[in-house]
């Protein structure tokens, strides 16, 4: 999967060992958050309980975690750009929007009632599908150029937004309360009973993602040079949308729309990592995303007792690192 | 050798090649030449498949571009437009590296490596290898973008205004190194703004001018004071100059 470096004029070897060095330390950190996260203040009583109760949350973490830094890192490539995030795009907020219709059509009740299993593939594929139909429309109409894509992404998102509110609006204040449930994020009330298929779909999509990474070291070229490398550019772009949407709906099924989380990811992935090839890039990604998610939920869980919320310092704090790394002049 | 048929295109409903048949022969060094708008970016980017051809047939080396998929011609032809901006933080070497991706598909061997080094060496890049594309100036960025296209090593080269940014010297280490690859067999179509390095260097020029073909043939029965003041739509004078056409057009 060596595409990017060439041995010329200077030995490529060092600097992928420090890469590959940080990814050792980053598995390692994550090791000892999940640790501690797993055993700290275990006590005497019904351990084992205990402990299903944590890997189950331990598992959500990270599959939300390694969801988010993939998908933006992904969402990016294809987007030529290192602002863009997949929520900016209305990726979450279709997935609301799926949401609100569905307990409009069925009612609270019979939205509560539906087996979750079947609910959540379907959603997921139907999330695909109409992202594949959407981006894949306008690819197809000759919109080439990704700023026009993106602008309508944008308006989209607020179409989105809007009429899922519009929606939360007519709703009796109960069934409102089903939806506002899944409209904000949360990363204290994960939904478990989806767990295992949001981990299968999240390890295929990232595995995917993974095997394409020479191919997306081209993609980030850009358009003219991905196509004179004779990489079929069109189909590449869908393919990784189509990913994008999968990673996107599993991640706002479990914790709800994060919008700044991705986006601190896909910072950290550039910043600490010197180099732009994917097959470093992606896991720096998913493991910072997973010590910051398993890591400060910890701490805000255990020691904070809830005295704050992390979803609020998530994206507080994500904002104000990602203007730290702006102006070190780290992301261009 | 490369056959255009009865091309047409528009962009947004505006009209910006009619109707072209042309050729660019094959181990030739040829130049398009023309003035702002006469569409050559236009035919060189249909001819390396950067646009989709609406109207007409191109054919590579004997490959339809419209149907050849797009991997085997990468390994036929090396197009490099006008230059933007690449996202990615990329240092030089690794750009460059970028040339083999059609040979290696991700995995390059030791002869990729060593292509990527004698391309470095050929752009005198190699002492900016480690710097990254931010860290060098216009011109540098250039040399690393045609010295990408050529570790492609392909038959054909086509290029879009690569002289932009270069100066005098690198500029004509260029064109003297184009030379040197259409002598060992290559074939090289560019798009020349400055006609004297078309008229010092070219093979086959082909002038176009709003959206046709006006002239085609070997530069020196281009290159004339008539064809080109008509061209241009200005007086232009040529003298000559070791043998070759020089066009007096500064004053």
């Amino acid at each position: 999967m060596d595409s990017g470096f060439a041995g010329a004029g200077l030995d490529p070897r060092p600097r992928l060992s420090r890469d590959a060095a940080m990814l050792g330390g980053m598995a390692l950190l994550l090791a000892a958050v999940a640790a501690l996260w797993m055993f700290q203040g275990l006590g005497q009583g019904n351990r084992s309980f205990l402990l299903g109760l944590r890997g189950a949350k331990l598992a959500a973490l990270v599959t939300v975690a390694v969801a988010g830094g993939v998908s933006t890192i992904l969402f990016q490539t294809v987007a030529a750009n290192r602002v863009l995030t997949p929520s900016i795009m209305g990726f979450d907020a279709l997935y609301v929007l799926l949401q609100s219709g569905l307990v409009v059509a069925l009612g609270g009740a019979g939205f509560v009632g539906l087996p979750p299993a079947a609910k959540f593939t379907a959603e997921v594929a139907a999330m695909t599908a109409l992202a594949a139909l959407l981006f894949g429309t306008l690819l197809l109409k000759g919109a080439r150029d990704l700023p026009k894509m993106i602008l309508t992404g944008v308006i989209l998102g607020v179409l989105f937004r809007s009429v899922s509110g519009f929606l939360g609006r007519v709703l009796d204040p109960n069934e409102f309360a089903v939806v506002q449930s899944v409209s904000f994020a949360s990363f204290n009330r994960v939904d478990v009973t989806l767990l295992p298929w949001a981990v299968a779909a999240t390890a295929l999509a990232v595995a995917a993602a993974w095997r394409m990474s020479a191919i997306l070291d081209v993609l980030a070229l850009g358009r003219d040079p991905a196509v004179s490398l004779g990489l079929r550019h069109r189909a590449a772009v869908l393919a990784v949308l189509t990913l994008v949407a999968v990673l996107v709906s599993v991640s706002t099924a479990l914790v709800g729309p994060v919008a700044f989380f991705g986006l601190i990811l896909a910072g950290l992935a550039h910043g600490l990592m010197r180099t732009s090839r994917h097959a470093l890039l992606l896991p720096a990604a998913g493991l910072s995303g997973a010590i910051l998610l398993v890591g400060g939920q910890w701490l805000f869980e255990r020691l904070l007792s809830q005295a704050a919320t992390l979803s609020v310092v998530v994206e507080f704090a994500g904002g104000l690192f990602f203007l730290f790394l702006l102006l070190k002049g780290r992301i261009r | 050798m490369i056959q255009i048929d009865g091309v047409s295109h528009r962009i947004g409903g505006a009209p910006i090649l009619h109707d072209i048949s042309t050729r660019l022969p094959q181990g030739k060094l040829t130049a398009l030449i023309g003035p702002n708008g006469a569409g050559k970016s236009t035919l060189l980017r249909l001819v390396g498949r950067l646009e989709p051809l609406q109207a007409g047939r191109i054919t590579v080396a004997g490959h339809d571009v419209a149907t050849t998929p797009t991997d085997r011609l990468a390994r036929v032809m090396a197009i490099l437009g006008q230059q933007t901006a690449i996202a990615s933080r990329l240092r030089l070497s690794e750009l460059v590296a970028f040339g083999r991706w059609p040979h290696h598909k991700g995995r390059p061997g030791s002869v990729d490596r060593a292509k990527v080094t004698e391309a470095l060496d050929a752009f005198a890049l190699t002492p900016l290898a480690g710097r990254f594309l931010d860290e060098v100036s216009g011109g540098q960025a250039q040399r690393a973008h045609i010295a990408m296209a050529v570790a492609q090593d392909t038959d054909w080269l086509l290029l879009d205004e690569p002289l932009n940014n270069l100066d005098m010297a690198h500029a004509r280490a260029l064109m003297r190194r184009l030379r040197a690859m259409v002598d060992g067999g290559r074939s090289v179509g560019m798009v020349v703004h400055e006609i004297n390095y078309a008229a010092a260097w070219a093979d086959h020029v082909i002038a176009m001018k709003n959206g046709r073909v006006v002239a085609q043939g070997p530069a020196g029965s281009v290159l004339t004071e008539d064809l080109l003041s008509d061209l241009y739509d200005t007086p232009i004078q040529i003298g000559e100059h070791r043998g070759r056409p020089l066009v007096l057009h500064h004053c």
